[in-house]
């Protein structure tokens, strides 16, 4: 994970979107100015940070199941629970699974897990919308390969 | 119709905290009940979810945008329930 650039997942684990289901994992970095404000001797990642991480994970889900065609843009958090602190160097799993792929609108449902236990969960919504330009396609498609987005995933079927 | 009307009106009341009565199938869910789109993305994927359906709505603010077809035959609640029993119904056939 990089934090101070959003990048809040490291790793594919599994990935089906026919299945609508992903897994993915990130290792919460030791040190980042982020821990300095948040917070000054207990530093602990910020709880709009772990819901990111979520709306990250199905994020991928749904590109993958769009096989990239369009971008999902946060439009709604609903019934987001924090239960507990993650702190530096904490290893985090995420899953997400599709529980409706709208016109122009999706839904998921995701959660963080750490050493078995869950710390996070909400229901994330997005807008779904054409890429803006080539540029973020293009990065998007570059992030996708470097976290282990399959190929047969990046164009239509 | 009349059991979709109620279904619709009863989501509408509760996602976008309207009075039901205020709710008729003349209302213009925009211009009369002044939903918003993030409201009406609530709405939309209530109805989806109840209906077993996926409404067309980039399709729908396509044409209303385009001026193919008034906001009224998608956004005034008769008719989006009119539209709502065409795919039910073409999803059953």
């Amino acid at each position: 994970m990089r934090l101070e650039y959003f990048q809040m997942v490291d790793r594919i684990l599994a990935l089906d979107p026919a299945a609508r289901t992903i897994r993915m994992e990130g290792l919460v970095p030791e040190q980042s100015p982020i821990f300095e404000g948040h917070f000054p001797g207990h530093p602990i990642l910020p709880g709009v940070l772990m819901i990111e991480t979520i709306a990250q994970t199905g994020g991928w889900l749904v590109l993958a199941t769009l096989r990239f065609a369009a971008m999902p843009f946060l439009l709604q958090v609903k019934e987001a629970k924090m239960r507990s602190f993650v702190v530096p160097g904490q290893h985090l799993e995420t899953e997400a699974r599709l529980i409706h792929d709208g016109s122009g609108y999706a839904v998921i449902e995701g959660s963080i897990s750490s050493a078995g236990k869950k710390v996070a969960d909400a229901e994330i919504r997005y807008r779904v919308v054409p890429f803006p330009n080539e540029t973020l396609r293009a990065q998007m498609l570059e992030t996708a390969r470097r976290i282990g987005v399959p190929e047969e995933y990046f164009h239509a079927a | 119709m009349s059991s979709t009307f109620e279904t619709v009106a009863g989501i509408i009341a509760d996602t976008c905290d309207i009075e039901r009565d205020k709710i008729t199938a003349e209302s213009h869910a925009i211009n009369d009940l002044g939903i918003d789109s993030l409201d009406f993305l609530d709405v939309a994927f209530a109805i989806d979810k109840a209906f077993g359906i996926k409404m067309p709505l980039e399709q729908w603010t396509q044409e209303v945008n385009d001026s193919k077809v008034s906001s009224d035959e998608y956004f005034v609640l008769g008719n989006l329930c009119a539209n709502i029993d065409k795919l039910v119904a073409a999803k059953s056939a």
